[in-house]
């Protein structure tokens, strides 16, 4: 730990306020008091007297060589301590979460529009940014390669990694790919067997995270030579395997404390300024803060790839699915990042939750040279899902069937098998949760006379008074997977302390769990509640002096670390009770830990907790490893690839003014089986939010990418749902345990992201008539203007 | 320049502040007062919103030579000054899961506050134009307005009762 104090570390996620209830009930978040009094530290507040600002001078082009960096003017100016490129990196000079494909800084050539070339450390941000401009780059401007046609013809269009450059892992430009075969695959005999047939080819756009909290943090060099890092993060201990090596410092003397995070959604897994803060903190011997700005935000971190799908499905008559075809292309843009695990997810639940007897798929990543994308809330789940759901109501309009009972009447449950094989071994209760949302009372019909013309489509512009208006209403469901798939040994640490502490006992969770807004820090407090009978609990600041919790992602954290704390605290209590037999003499098998004291069903009160505890604390540490999943099979996609699904469906009644294609989603319903709500308040709210990011997919969020350059780089232009564009959203939560979890839980926050968007794109679809096979939906699209 | 102004009731100078500085900057950077956030500084996204001279501003988008011997009330200044009691409003976005990462809570409450200062039981579609200005990513929206309509009943009770 360094010498020096910083402002704000004080109470970095130090959370001591207690909160009484256990699992299943809605204590309030312990770090709720501090955020509402604007004293929660963000990673952007950190504040220290001597501290310097970093910053990144980033290429204007998506692809060039680089022939010269100049950077002695920048030097010069007053005020500036360091300015570094490639050749000042003391150690590695690529990382990368999967590929070691990114450069830290870049060396002969940059890759996409905005990859970062130098950094300053300057004493103001506003003299860092006058001297980053003044950094001399002569650049040989290449074409880039941004569309499928020229990424899978190398021959005509050039590498984005050239094939003998080691990082690439592919070939050719693509990043990663993975192919499924089903019972028969899909062969002219198979398609034979179908009545109807529909197709389809859909296109997604590059949506972007939008955390509001923008990428920073603070490097504090330490006495020991190595670096303490602050900083918003998902994952603390992956972050640090990445940044020590560049540093070239062993990973113990790169130390990370979780900074205040606003929001992460998948961006923040792979780094941003991380690397740059550290470098410039080593160099300078002074703290550096690195704050981005909104456009530097877009910039610095992965977005959702983008995807072009294609999508063929044969059902009988009836409406039973024969075949399902796909294949799925995704645009990685420059670097690998999660690309591959994004396309393992994309293969094997892009059929979506259907018992489907012959299916095949192919789904591939490639490098080019558009922003880099990897992780975004849904991750791999949320494109397919926009593809399926079209075709079933394609199929269902082909079939004249409701669309829900066509679903319905496919819906997969616990005991059937996916596409991969994988046999459903917990409930599945999709055809369920479809009949949830279908009986939920509709929202009134619009009262032309009775008229605020705030709530109609154009809303606060006053663009209409109601003619041209018309209602629709669209369903969909959806499915992801929990936790890391494809034989990842995916693990969680927790640490549970039980002393007594002003008389009391109090319970401490420590943990290197990224509290990212979630309440996964609610939870943890729950759940030692719950297992140890106390209280008090306090949690400690999540840091790397604690064994790996993994990723705040893929819905696997409460499943994960909520596990580890479990366990943990479960020997604490054994240890406990041991303790009291030793010293006691009980014979009982039925102790417990109730209320502050040792209780024996058949015996009643044996000791308070604080007498046996005396002065002694009991610190144990667990690891939760869930059960072992398998890589899919290359060729065939076969495999025991996730270790839990998760389903959420969704109802959108949505008013579309026609006549200007401007769109308002009235109400969105959604049903989710979430196995055990440990914190039914924080579950309602997941799934609300999760459903808003995915009414920003459907209707208005995009990155535009134009010759692999960002077009719309700020808050201004890069619209994302604001409270007016946002409606009710009744959620119906579902319970059915997964015996394989704790507790039986579900993971939450991915589901509603990945189900909602086809359903208010199916709810247009019925108001307007019009096919609409790409997302975001735009008002060109439903005038014909386009 | 040097920049004197009253925050949250309390005299603050800054000086060597550089003429492009915003208001923000100078709250969260030299005054010591982090609680309103940084999320756009462009206006987009109301993280920033504080009371100047009483009237809800984006503070990334006043210099800060604006705000030369004028009154700023920031997000830390919506607690009760002696007691460190919460707000009304603070106390409500608590209570209703309003808040989850956060990182948009200190502008909507000074916003929040200032609607229920103009018209303490407004309609839904009031609240969401008053909000409207402000963007949250991770709640949906939907605890915010049950965090402003309680606020806005217990508004209501403790008024009918002083009355
Ligand atoms: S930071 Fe001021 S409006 Fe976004
Ligand atoms: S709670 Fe995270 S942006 Fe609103």
């Amino acid at each position: 730990m360094s010498a020096r104090t910083i402002q704000g570390q004080k109470n970095l996620q130090d959370i001591n306020q207690a909160s009484k209830d256990g699992i299943g009930g809605s204590p309030l978040r312990p770090d709720g008091t501090l955020k509402v009094k604007g004293e929660f530290a963000y990673s952007s507040d950190l504040w220290h007297e001597d501290m310097l600002w970093g910053m990144a001078l980033r290429s204007p082009h998506p692809r060039a060589n680089i022939l010269s960096v100049d950077i002695s003017e920048a030097v010069k100016t007053p005020g500036v301590y360091a300015v570094l490129t490639h050749d000042d990196i003391p150690g590695s000079k690529f990382y990368g979460l999967e590929i070691q494909d990114q450069p830290a800084l870049a060396k002969d050539k940059v890759r996409y529009h905005g990859e970062a070339i130098a950094i300053v450390a300057a004493d103001h941000p506003e003299t860092a940014r006058r001297a980053v401009k003044k950094i001399k780059v002569e650049y040989e401007v290449l074409t880039p390669i941004v569309t499928e046609e020229q990424c899978l013809d190398p021959e005509t269009y050039g590498y984005v990694h050239e094939p003998h450059e080691y990082k690439s892992h592919g070939y050719g430009n693509i990043c990663h790919e993975q192919r499924l075969v089903h019972g028969g695959g899909v062969t002219d005999e198979i398609r034979a067997l179908a009545d109807v047939i529909v197709k389809g080819t859909y296109e997604v756009g590059m949506q972007d995270q939008a955390f509001l909290g923008p990428e920073s943090g603070m490097a504090v060099p330490a006495e020991d030579g190595g670096i303490d890092l602050y900083v918003a993060t998902q994952w603390l201990h992956v972050d640090r395997q990445q940044i020590a090596p560049v540093l070239g410092l062993p990973e113990e003397k790169v130390r990370l404390t979780l900074a205040g995070v606003g929001g992460a959604f998948g961006g923040r897994e792979d780094l941003s300024m991380q690397i740059h803060a550290c470098l410039l903190a080593q160099r300078t011997g002074k703290p550096v803060k690195i704050v981005y700005a909104r456009d530097e935000s877009f910039f610095g971190h992965v977005h959702r790839h983008p995807a072009k799908m294609y999508y063929e499905h044969g059902a009988t008559r009836d409406g039973k699915l024969v075949y399902a075809d796909a294949r799925i292309v995704l645009d990685g843009g420059a670097y690998a990042s999660a690309s591959p695990a994004v396309v393992g997810n994309a293969a094997s639940l892009g059929h979506g939750p259907y018992v489907i007897p012959n299916a095949r798929m192919h789904a591939i990543a490639l490098y080019s040279n558009n922003p880099s994308c990897g992780a975004m809330r849904g991750f791999g789940a949320v494109q397919a899902c926009f593809g399926y759901e079209t075709q079933m109501d394609k199929l269902a309009a082909e079939l004249g069937m409701d669309p829900v009972e066509l679903r319905q009447l496919n819906a997969m449950a616990e005991g059937d098998s996916m596409p991969t094989g994988q046999v459903i071994d917990s409930p599945a209760p999709v055809a369920e949760l479809l009949q949830r949302v279908k009986d939920m009372p509709l929202p009134p019909p619009l009262d032309l006379d009775n008229l605020d013309v705030r709530t109609l489509p154009g809303a606060l512009s006053n663009t209409s008074h109601g003619e041209g208006i018309v209602r629709g209403i669209g369903y969909s469901v959806g499915i992801k997977n929990v936790g890391f798939s494809e034989g990842f040994d995916d693990y969680s640490t927790a640490r549970v302390r039980l002393e007594v502490i002003g008389g009391e006992p109090v319970a401490m969770v420590h943990t290197a769990m990224a509290e990212v807004g979630q309440g996964g820090i609610t939870v943890h407090a729950q759940i030692a509640r719950t297992e140890l009978g106390v209280e008090q609990v306090t949690i400690h600041p999540a840091n790397t002096e604690v064994g790996s919790a993994g990723s705040t992602s893929a819905s696997r954290q409460t499943y994960m670390t909520g596990g580890a704390v479990k366990l943990a605290a479960e020997a604490v209590k054994q240890a406990l009770i041991t303790k009291g037999r030793q010293r006691y003499g009980w014979t009982q098998n039925d102790i417990d830990l109730v209320g502050g004291k040792v209780v024996s069903e058949s015996a009643g009160v044996l000791v308070s907790m604080v007498d046996l505890l005396g002065d002694e604390a009991i610190d144990l540490t667990r690891e939760h490893h869930h059960r072992p999943t398998v890589p899919f099979d290359k060729e065939t996609g076969q495999g025991f690839g996730h270790v839990q699904y998760t389903f959420c469906a969704n109802r959108a009644v949505v008013d579309v003014d026609v006549e200007l294609g401007l769109v308002k989603v009235v109400e969105l319903t959604a049903a989710q089986d979430v196995g055990k709500a440990l914190n039914p308040l924080s579950v309602v709210g997941q799934i609300q939010g999760g459903c808003t990011q995915a009414l920003g997919l459907a209707v208005m969020e995009e990155i535009i990418v134009k010759d692999g350059k960002v077009r719309n780089a700020s808050f201004t232009d890069y619209l994302i749902p604001t409270i007016l564009d946002t409606p009710p959203i009744p959620v119906d939560v579902l319970e059915l345990p997964d015996p394989n979890a704790p507790y039986g839980l579900r993971g939450v926050g991915e589901a509603p992201t990945v189900s909602a968007t086809p359903s208010i794109v199916a709810a247009i679809r019925q108001a307007t008539g019009i096919a609409l096979n790409r997302i975001p939906v735009r008002p060109e699209h439903l005038t014909g203007t386009l | 320049m040097r920049v004197t102004f009253t925050a949250n009731g309390k005299p603050v100078e800054a000086d060597d502040v550089w003429e492009g500085e915003s208001l923000l900057y100078v709250l969260r950077e030299r005054v010591g007062l982090p609680g309103s956030k940084n999320a756009c500084e462009q206006g987009e996204c109301g993280s920033c919103t504080v009371y100047l001279d009483g009237v809800p501003v984006c503070s990334c988008l006043v210099a800060a030579g604006q705000v030369q011997d004028r009154e700023v009330r920031t997000v830390e200044g919506l607690a009760d000054d002696e007691s460190g009691e919460l707000g009304l409003v603070q106390q409500a976005f608590i209570d209703a899961g309003a808040v989850q990462c956060g990182f948009c809570t200190p502008g909507l409450l000074v916003q929040t506050d200032a609607l229920l200062e103009q018209d303490a039981q407004p309609s839904d579609t009031d609240i969401r134009e008053a909000l409207s200005g402000n963007l949250c990513r991770c709640t949906g929206y939907e605890k915010i307005m049950d965090a402003v309509r309680l606020a806005s009943a217990r508004k209501c009770q403790k008024v009918g009762h002083s009355e």
